[in-house]
């Protein structure tokens, strides 16, 4: 899984790139195509000290992107980590600081939301290997002033690693237990990741539309993406930043893929049918005629490449692919969660084909065989996978109400 | 029912509806207790109100519990409905030191009566729906019960049949007039 360290690249990355510790780097030179969040956006935490990844490389120090929502009660008891899927970030609740778009999960978190921030103090931090401030593929190699980004040799991390990153984010904010852990996708991963690593620091648990492992054909539409990648010659090995390019292409193509899993059949003939539209003038399509739904896919694809860097998306992809808890713990995903006193409500959506009902379902028996506290529920839904992203009124009063509960039990 | 559920146990209640008896024992009996259920509105309604409710099925879903992680594991007007009552109780009595069980009394005199004069499947207020459509695939009796706990090997700690209004009826050294006149049924089983 190691994949060789190269030494640092001759120096020919100069551009008046700004190397800033505890910052993404490249902030002013050649990467900022990119919706760049800045110092002002987000809190930092930089993490001194030589990191060790389950690769078994070391990341010579990590730096971690995040923001806050809500008020710390002094007991320090209603901390709950919100953490986000591929492409999220750490905006859950505030618009994105380079669209301008609302937080991803601003219908979830905030004041009076299901995640209620005035009465819990909600963090959400960018993953590891992401590229919205935390230690990733487009950070500096080291500190040195013209230090280049790691690009594709930042080594491979997996969920685990970006858990234990988060965990001394919590660490250093004065957080013993976390309240509850959620999130969705990716960041389902995590919470479980999160509740097996860590069972002590999690008094409740909210994996949403996730699994326990990626499954074959998860893994096969990530390489689908990669491959449309790798196939731009923007993408220049992974060095597009020394050739001041982006393989905007390939990422764009990687997401037009990866946006169609996201969605339902139903969902996807729901606002789309076989309508079709007049291509604007100028614009060129080679069959004359365009769908709405290629319309739809286009404006996805070319709106992602301007928010996220290819390399992040190489090495997030990757880290999902390899997360398997079973695997872990001999096989058995109940040893994962042995003797665990963390409350869990695992949800899922029945229209959801990317990360469907059965896996969270396996996750649910596995936590009976643990003996774990675990609440289940399959919400109805035709909007696929994203359903967890959108209005979903069945949802939201599932979070919240269990929330609540576990409130109670924690004495909060 | 809930009385019979000491303070402070842990109950898994299976077919918990809304989760009114888990709230219940959590509220006034300090118990930790959870719930199974099939329909899912029921289950999202649940757990919205905070209650630890999972999806699933009596038939399938309880071969996942370790052994003896229960003090009581509970059934309530369910096991005429279940595809295997006999593999359900096994399941009961595997996950929880004590099995809680209620059913319709099939062997109440209405019951008896109307199929006796009418030669057509009866239609009581417990026994409310058509043959056709009725979920109920496993009616039994008392008698039936008290055969089955003998066969099974469990001991009856505790029994009592109620009426139509839900009076306890009182039959209880008589079972012969307590499947006649009782309209449910109540058990408190241990493994022998």
């Amino acid at each position: 899984m190691l994949r060789p360290i190269r030494g640092k690249g001759g120096g020919t990355f100069a551009h008046g790139a700004v190397a800033r510790r505890g910052h993404a780097a490249y902030a002013n030179g050649i990467m900022d195509h990119l919706d760049l969040p800045s110092r002002d956006t987000h809190q930092s935490a930089t993490f001194d000290g030589r990191f060790m990844l389950e690769c078994g490389a070391a990341l010579p120090s990590v730096t971690i992107a995040y923001r806050t929502y809500g008020t710390l009660n002094a007991a320090r008891s209603n901390a709950i980590l919100v953490c986000h899927a591929l492409t999220g970030d750490q905006y859950v609740a505030e618009p994105h600081p380079g669209t301008g778009k609302p937080g991803w999960w601003s219908q979830v978190v905030g004041p009076g939301r299901p995640v209620d921030t005035d009465r819990f103090f909600v963090i959400c931090a960018n993953v590891l290997g992401g590229c919205m401030g935390s230690t990733g593929p487009r950070s500096p190699r080291d500190d040195g002033p013209d230090a280049p980004p790691w690009g594709t040799d930042f080594p491979p991390i997996t969920v685990r690693d970006m858990v234990r990153v988060q965990s001394l984010l919590i660490d250093r904010l004065g957080i013993s237990r976390l309240f509850a852990a959620l999130g969705g996708s990716m960041g389902g991963m995590q919470v479980l990741e999160w509740a097996a690593t860590f069972p002590d620091r999690v008094f409740a648990a909210v994996p949403v539309a996730t699994a326990a492992f990626h499954s074959a054909q998860n893994i096969a539409f990530h390489e689908v993406g990669r491959q449309a990648i790798f196939a731009d010659p923007d993408w220049a090995g992974g060095e597009y930043w020394r050739h001041g390019t982006i393989p905007a292409r390939g990422l764009a193509v990687a997401r037009m893929a990866a946006h169609i899993t996201y969605l339902s059949e139903q969902a996807l003939t729901r606002k789309f049918g076989r309508r079709q539209q007049i291509p604007a003038a100028g614009a060129t399509s080679l069959f004359g005629d365009m769908f709405e739904v290629e319309s739809y896919l286009r404006h996805q694809g070319s709106t992602f490449v301007n928010r996220f860097d290819a390399n992040s998306y190489l090495t997030i992809t990757r880290a999902m692919d390899y997360f398997d808890l079973a695997a872990d713990h001999d096989g058995d995903l109940a040893r994962a969660f042995r003797g665990t006193a963390t409350r869990f409500c695992i949800v899922s959506f029945d229209s959801d084909w990317l990360f469907p009902t059965a896996q969270s379902r396996a996750i649910a028996r596995a936590l009976n065989r643990a003996g774990a506290n675990v609440s289940f529920v399959e919400i109805a839904s035709d909007k696929g996978h994203d359903a967890f992203l959108l209005d979903e009124p069945d949802f939201h009063r599932t979070l919240s109400g269990f929330l609540s509960g576990c409130a109670e039990h924690a004495r909060l | 029912m809930s009385e019979m559920i000491a303070p402070a146990s842990r109950v898994l209640d299976i077919g918990s509806g809304d989760g009114t008896l888990i709230e219940h024992l959590f509220r006034t009996r300090g118990c930790d207790a959870r719930g199974i259920e099939i329909d899912m509105a029921e289950v999202t309604r649940a757990v919205a109100h905070g209650l630890p409710v999972m999806h699933g099925d009596a038939d399938t879903d309880l071969a996942h519990y370790p052994d003896g992680l229960f003090d009581y594991v509970v059934l309530s007007r369910t096991l005429q409905a279940v595809e295997r009552p006999q593999e359900v109780l096994r399941q009961m009595l595997r996950i929880g030191t004590r099995a809680l069980v209620s059913f319709p009394n099939f062997g109440h005199w209405q019951v008896r009566w109307q199929l006796v004069r009418s030669g057509r499947m009866p239609m009581t207020p417990t026994w409310d729906r058509p043959w056709y459509e009725t979920p109920n695939i496993h009616p039994c009796t008392i008698r039936d019960f008290f055969a089955l706990c003998a066969q099974e090997g469990y001991a009856v700690e505790r029994w009592l049949a109620v009426d139509d209004e839900g009076r306890q009826a009182p039959w209880r050294r008589f079972p012969g007039l307590a499947n006649l006149f009782g309209e449910q049924a109540l058990f408190l089983l241990r493994r022998a």
